[in-house]
């Protein structure tokens, strides 16, 4: 039977809506709890937002003239505050159910349903309190563009287009930790639980958290090079962080090259996943219930 | 308890009554521990996979310092801290955290009283408290066991972020001693905030918030001299600089020689404090329990 594909797109934006509706009114069933989680995750920015102000007593930038100097860097936390907590509010809740249904034979129930496996998998849950460290982040960002648009010596306002750019891959990055995130809970069906791969994950982001070009030195380029080119976390937040921090106009090749590169790695990594997750499921032979 | 309704007992035979229970204990509780052994070495190791950031992200700043102020890496410093210090700062407080570090215990406490399985405790001749401490080294050695495999590799890898070498045989002693109070500093400090469960059935945001305090205030993020002088100040009267700056801060001859009696005092003045808290707790709590579910 022929499909309008254009009704399916709509059908599956329905289908989210309502998963996140179902969500919210789950979250806002335990009220105390939502605010609870959401002061915790504001907590958690107080306490990395202060130990970076206590770095910059001392220092003027991260590197020397790597040009993270202190509101640059700000930008940078806030990028990957952004990053992380959509990922965390879309596909954390979702990734960890994945491994459960797995473990239990509930996958099947997913399998039985007339709509894309992957799709039911990754957006099942919304964590609506996740969403607070974005807010975090939006002050953050806010608070340094401020300070670099009004500081004294080389004051920047970012341009339309590099904030246009910015948000293009900031959801790049999203995808990008998203591939991996299925990559990794896909490998939960061949092994059944997974708990050390959360860990790892955990690990494997924590590269991502500061500019690309410190780990470029000395035994760490095979880390960079292994972090940009094969599991390409480093692209995450630097990509966007920099078209935001630096100025668009004088940029050097190899900083467009990175930029071509962080679009191909984002296709590729979505292509990767979706079929190491195809793959996964070939391999899924329900469980004893 | 029990041990009052048989007085026919002499002290010998009680004494060797418990020392028998607890060789018990401790043998179940490191046979646990012992079956995922594999696990718990990979884990390890992993552990340290964030300090590898830690040490480009230190080396970038102080770089970068290098650069404004002249000079060269081994004369730049931060709060007596140099480059090589802070990497060495980290290692050692993943090796205080190793012994400080009370995974599950105030959470389990706080579910046991929920689900009522504390009142075995209370009708069994085990005292809660004994028993949990000793289950607690029992699972802290066989982890030691296992552990020191990779400690052991990730410190050689790292041998050359330690320039003073071997600290002398008194900071040693000091360091073992810290170490030692480290660990039942957070045995008694988590079982106390375990036992607010008698209180309030939920205790999870408030255990989540503890975390994140200890995390920032006990030097596990950087060292603690770091902090703004009125900052530091409050930080340092508080006990959770014992669970992983204070160790370090030791073994890496931060702390002057001849101060090391005093600090270690008031350390065990801190432990004392929390034992007093935790049993108060807890014969306060009993009191009031009623014991819920089957």
């Amino acid at each position: 039977m022929e499909r309008d594909p254009r009704s399916d797109r709509t059908k599956y934006w329905k289908v989210f809506l309502t998963f996140a509706r179902n969500s919210l009114v789950r979250d806002m069933t335990f009220r105390t709890n939502f605010v609870l989680q959401c002061i915790s995750s504001i907590g958690w920015t107080l306490m990395n937002v202060g130990f970076y102000l206590i770095i910059f007593q001392y220092t003027t930038s991260i590197g020397a003239d790597s040009g993270w100097d202190r509101d640059k860097f700000f930008l940078f936390i806030a990028t990957t505050w952004f990053i992380n907590s959509l990922v965390q509010a879309f596909f954390m809740p979702n990734a960890e159910e994945f491994s459960e249904l797995i473990r239990t034979g509930g996958l099947d129930f997913a399998l039985l349903k007339p709509i894309d496996t992957q799709f039911l998998i990754s957006f099942r849950r919304v964590d609506w309190s996740a969403l607070s460290n974005f807010a975090a982040g939006f002050i953050i960002a806010l608070v340094a563009l401020y300070s670099l648009a009004t500081r004294q010596l080389d004051p920047m306002i970012p341009s339309i287009v590099s904030i246009l750019l910015y948000v293009f891959f900031v959801a790049c990055g999203v995808a990008i930790m998203y591939s991996l995130m299925i990559c990794l809970s896909a490998t939960s069906i061949w092994l059944g639980r997974n708990q050390t791969l959360y860990n790892f994950w955990f690990y494997i982001t924590n590269f991502s958290r500061y500019p690309m070009e410190i780990y470029n030195r000395g035994w760490g380029r095979p880390l960079y090079g292994f972090f940009t080119f094969i599991i390409p976390v480093l692209l995450v937040v630097n990509i966007p962080a920099r078209i935001l921090a630096r100025p668009i106009s004088p940029q050097t090749w190899e900083d467009q090259l990175l930029i071509v590169w962080g679009l191909a790695a984002t296709l590729l990594s979505l292509w990767i996943s979706r079929w190491v997750f195809k793959r996964a499921l070939l391999s899924y032979r329900s469980a004893s219930s | 308890m029990f041990s009052t309704e048989t007085p026919a007992r002499t002290t010998g035979q009680r004494l060797s009554w418990k020392l028998s229970l607890w060789r018990a204990i401790l043998s179940t509780a490191l046979g646990e521990r012992l079956v995922y052994r594999g696990d718990f070495a990979l884990g390890t190791l992993m552990r340290f996979l964030p300090i590898v950031t830690q040490i480009f992200l230190w080396y970038a700043i102080f770089d970068s310092i290098e650069s404004t102020q002249g000079g060269n890496l081994e004369s730049t410093e931060i709060r007596g801290f140099h480059f090589t210090d802070i990497v060495a700062y980290y290692l050692l407080t993943m090796v205080a955290r190793a012994f400080s570090s009370m995974p599950g215990l105030a959470s389990g406490i706080a579910r046991e009283i929920r689900d009522g399985e504390i009142k075995r405790y209370l009708i069994q001749p085990i005292d809660l408290i004994s028993f949990l401490l000793l289950t607690r080294i029992a699972h802290k050695l066989a982890y030691y066991a296992i552990a020191i495999l990779p400690f052991a590799l990730v410190f050689f890898l790292c041998r050359d972020y330690f320039t003073s070498g071997w600290p002398s045989w008194p900071v040693m002693v000091a360091f073992a001693g810290s170490l030692v109070m480290g660990f039942l500093i957070g045995f008694f400090l988590e079982a106390a905030i375990g036992m607010i469960g008698f209180w309030f059935l939920e205790v999870s945001s408030l255990l989540f918030v503890y975390m994140l305090f200890s995390f920032f205030l006990s030097g596990h993020m950087f060292p603690l001299t770091m902090l703004p002088d009125n900052v530091a100040t409050l930080v340092n009267f508080l006990p959770f600089r014992y669970l992983a700056y204070f160790p370090a801060a030791i073994f890496l001859g931060k702390i002057p020689e001849e101060d090391l009696p005093m600090e270690l005092a008031i350390e065990a003045c801190w432990l004392t404090f929390f034992i007093i808290v935790c049993r108060i707790a807890y014969a306060r709590g009993v009191r009031r329990y009623s014991g819920f579910g089957g």
